[in-house]
């Protein structure tokens, strides 16, 4: 699936198009097929979203949904050498999912 | 260290309303983000992985007590209670919201302090010897000269839009503590023989993608004459440098390019021109610098002795302190390598205690260096152990200045956008590695510089051992370098050959080190070994 | 809204300005216009009769036009220098503090937002071409 991923201009968090609005959470993320562009150039225009791009992302058997590059599994999950201060800080495999 | 008259105040003042106009522009969607990329970027502040970035510039690495108290509470305040000390003894926070980048840009201003050109294709901070004013053998004090030309780079209308980043170091000793000769512009103050003081200019240093060791193109420019030099350097460069292809912008290429004779030559001509033009600040304005810097009230007499029988205060007082020119005092260095920790970073809790020690004990100032750790610049010897207490109290007191375990690290991709692979991990179990086996101590001056990316942060073609981080087909797999350097021979690391995944690389060091322990002769480091007996010794060991 | 920021009181030149390799084959033009990677340095030997040097910017980052301003004032040029193309309200005061002294901007600005950009600064580091008195000089007279 193809996932569209941004920041959110006043914060910087961030944020993932959940197909009505951005979630911090990549679990939200939904299905954007070839729509990515004109989302992003939409939401980017409307200051609700800085730097958007679209990513190929699996969803797994549980729900979630698993960027395919490392860099955006971190972008999710928060950096690997400070669990707490990742979104799952209670979770002490939570870095596993990165890798 | 260098105060603030109201022209400097006004002019940082000015600075953080401007600043605090542009994100109201942009959040009104009155500047796209093209437009504010760069202006937001000449402020420090990055997007990058998590959040914006903002990196604060710590001119030639020099702070009082009350600027680092106030880094503390910037980092409490607007960040999540900790800061990245930088390879460009600068300190970066990882959380910052624009919306509350102009706030925390007036307080930086309260303590005389600012972000300005820490990033943008402009003249960045200027850095300098750690050591300055505190070491034996300086020709004369770098930091009047980096103050120098830290006004005269701040808000040049000429150079804010430059091919690409621009980066200066100062120093004036003959030991090489600020990797000069791998900057855009390298200044040595030196001494000629009729004993007035000028400055050597090595430009088109640098590390990154094409990293390249700078040719000196003037031996000698006379102290009267070094804004003007600068500008002509930095002229030739504006107009000059590529622009077609931003892997080749840097003034390394130009420089090699054009060749040195070439571009030596057009700054010449240049700086005949501008000899004309009256840019010069007069010799009084470097004289007010100076009174700045003039040593602090050392007092006379004192012993040189220290009680070693502490066995964990006597590893320390061996390993973290220095010779100061002063008899009686020493130069301290605060490790923020902990065994295991994240290489440069710092909590609000122990940036407060550097800075009361920095005020204690240390004529209340204290430094960052490029290796990313601490300096208490003067401290009396009879302080040491009292101060190496506090200092274990809270996580700070590792022994380990100059070892393997003292790493530079960039962020790598836990942090930086740019990033192909973790750094951070790799430095961790490196350090734990050899703290677990013991043979830190042994293997003496060791320097391993690690960069998540080929643009270099964390200095890996000059690490004894270097590490890069790349992506190989989405993996993380890291290249082991041998045999650079950045001190008064600067050379640049080898590419052993193929890489290794994060456990593999870790292996691979220690099996460099292995080579080392076994084939080195009395008094030889790492590097002196390395560059007698080659690589490939060190290579069959690595890969059998 | 304004299209042409100028700062001089002469009346504007109406001739078209022309490219340099042009003006080096008619150097009598009086208006010529400066791409980023011409060399300004063709230009000295006749500023005496130029009366407009256009400097353009086709994006706002490449800042060799900065370097041209200054040394074609530098060179004793005293005629309109005029900043065109991908010009931005943030650009303006540096823009001003090399030499030039009149705008057109691509998009039309909004005079207080200018006045406000030009205001900005009350003090400079480093002379440049807009005659400033550097903080130096005024710290030390």
């Amino acid at each position: 699936m193809k996932i569209l991923t941004g920041n959110d201009l006043k914060s910087g968090a961030v944020t993932w198009w959940t197909g009505y609005d951005w979630s911090i959470h990549v679990e939200d993320a939904v299905d954007v097929g070839d729509e990515a562009d004109a989302i992003a150039a939409r939401e980017e225009g409307a200051r609700r979203v800085n730097a958007p791009y679209a990513i190929d992302a699996e969803r797994d058997a549980n729900g979630g949904v698993r960027p395919a590059h490392i860099k955006d599994r971190i972008r999710a999950l928060g950096p690997t050498v400070r669990p707490d201060l990742t979104l799952k800080p209670a979770d002490p495999e939570a870095g596993n999912w990165v890798i | 260290m260098y105060r603030y008259d109201h022209y400097d105040q006004a002019m940082v003042d000015s600075r953080v309303e401007e600043f605090r106009d542009q994100t109201r522009r942009r959040l009104e969607g009155k500047l796209s983000e093209d437009q504010f990329k760069p202006l937001r970027l000449q402020n420090g502040l990055y997007l990058q992985l998590h959040a914006y970035m903002l990196r604060v510039a710590i001119p030639y690495g020099t702070l009082s007590g009350a600027q680092m108290h106030a880094l503390a509470d910037i980092a409490g305040k607007y960040d999540r209670g900790y800061g990245h000390f930088t390879t460009r003894q600068n300190i970066q926070y990882n959380w910052i919201k624009l919306e509350e980048a102009p706030d925390l840009l007036a307080d930086l201003a309260r303590v005389e302090m600012h972000a300005i050109q820490t990033s943008g294709n402009c003249i960045r901070n200027t850095t300098s010897d750690h050591f300055a004013g505190a070491a034996a053998d300086e020709v004369v004090d770098p930091r009047p000269y980096a103050e120098l030309i830290r006004q005269w780079s701040t808000f040049h209308p000429e150079f804010m839009y430059l091919p690409r980043k621009f980066k200066i170091a100062v120093i004036a000793s003959q030991t090489d503590r600020a990797a000069m000769k791998l900057h855009d512009i390298g200044i040595r103050m030196v001494r000629n023989d009729a004993g007035e003081i000028g400055a050597a200019f090595y430009v088109g240093g640098g590390m990154g993608r094409t990293p390249m060791i700078a040719p000196c193109i003037r031996e000698f420019v006379p102290v009267d004459q070094l804004i003007t030099y600068s500008e002509a350097c930095l002229r030739v460069y504006n107009r000059y440098g590529r622009r077609d292809n931003k892997y080749k912008a840097r003034i390394k290429i130009l420089v090699h390019e054009l060749g040195r004779e070439e571009y030596t030559r057009q700054v010449e001509e240049e700086f005949a021109h501008l000899l004309t033009q009256g840019i010069e600040p007069p010799l009084a304005e470097l004289e007010r610098i100076a009174t700045f810097f003039a040593d602090p009230p050392f007092e006379t007499g004192l012993a040189d002795d220290v009680d070693r029988s502490d066995p964990g205060f006597a590893l320390w007082l061996d390993r973290n302190t220095l010779p100061h020119k002063q008899p009686g005092y020493a130069i301290a260095v605060i490790s923020l390598k902990p065994v295991g920790g994240i290489p440069g970073d710092a909590s609000v809790e122990q940036m407060h205690l550097m800075a009361d020690l920095a005020t204690r004990y240390s004529f209340d100032e204290c430094r960052v260096t490029h290796a990313q750790n601490i300096v208490l610049p003067h401290v009396r010897k009879a302080d040491l152990f009292a101060i190496w207490q506090q200092l274990e109290a809270a996580g700070l007191g590792a022994a380990n200045l100059d070892t393997v375990e003292d790493i530079i690290a960039c962020p790598g991709l836990d942090y930086c956008s740019l990033a192909n692979a973790r750094s951070i991990p790799v430095a961790q179990k490196i350090s734990r590695r050899f703290a677990d086996t013991g043979k830190t101590a042994e293997l003496g001056e060791l320097k391993l510089k690690i960069s998540g990316c080929i643009n270099a942060c964390g200095h890996h073609h000059a690490g004894h051992i270097g590490i890069l981080g790349v992506d190989r087909k989405g993996t993380e797999n890291y290249q082991l370098l041998l045999g650079g350097s950045e001190g008064d021979d600067t050379s640049l690391g080898k590419i052993t050959g193929p890489g290794f995944d994060e456990d593999g690389i870790v292996d691979a060091v220690e099996r460099a080190t292995d080579v080392y322990l076994a084939r080195r002769r009395e008094g030889e480091r790492f590097l002196d070994t390395y560059r007698r007996v080659g690589i490939d010794a060190f290579k069959e060991a690595i890969y059998g | 809204m304004v299209e042409l920021l100028r700062f001089r009181e002469d009346e504007p030149v109406a001739d078209p300005a022309v490219t340099v390799d042009a003006f080096l084959d008619q150097p009598d033009a009086r208006a010529v216009r400066i791409e980023p990677g011409d060399d300004v340095s063709v230009l000295l030997p006749h500023l005496a009769h130029v009366q407009l040097v256009e400097v353009n910017f086709p994006v706002f980052g490449d800042g060799r036009g900065y370097s041209a301003a200054r040394t074609l004032r530098e060179a004793g040029y005293a005629g309109e220098l005029r900043a065109v193309g991908d010009v931005l309200l943030d650009q303006l005061s540096n823009m001003r503090r090399c030499g030039f002294d009149a705008f057109e901007p691509e998009r039309a600005m909004d005079p207080q937002a200018v006045q406000a950009a030009l205001d900005r600064w009350p003090h400079d580091y480093q002379p440049a071409a807009d005659g400033h008195v550097p903080i130096w000089k005024l710290r030390h007279g």
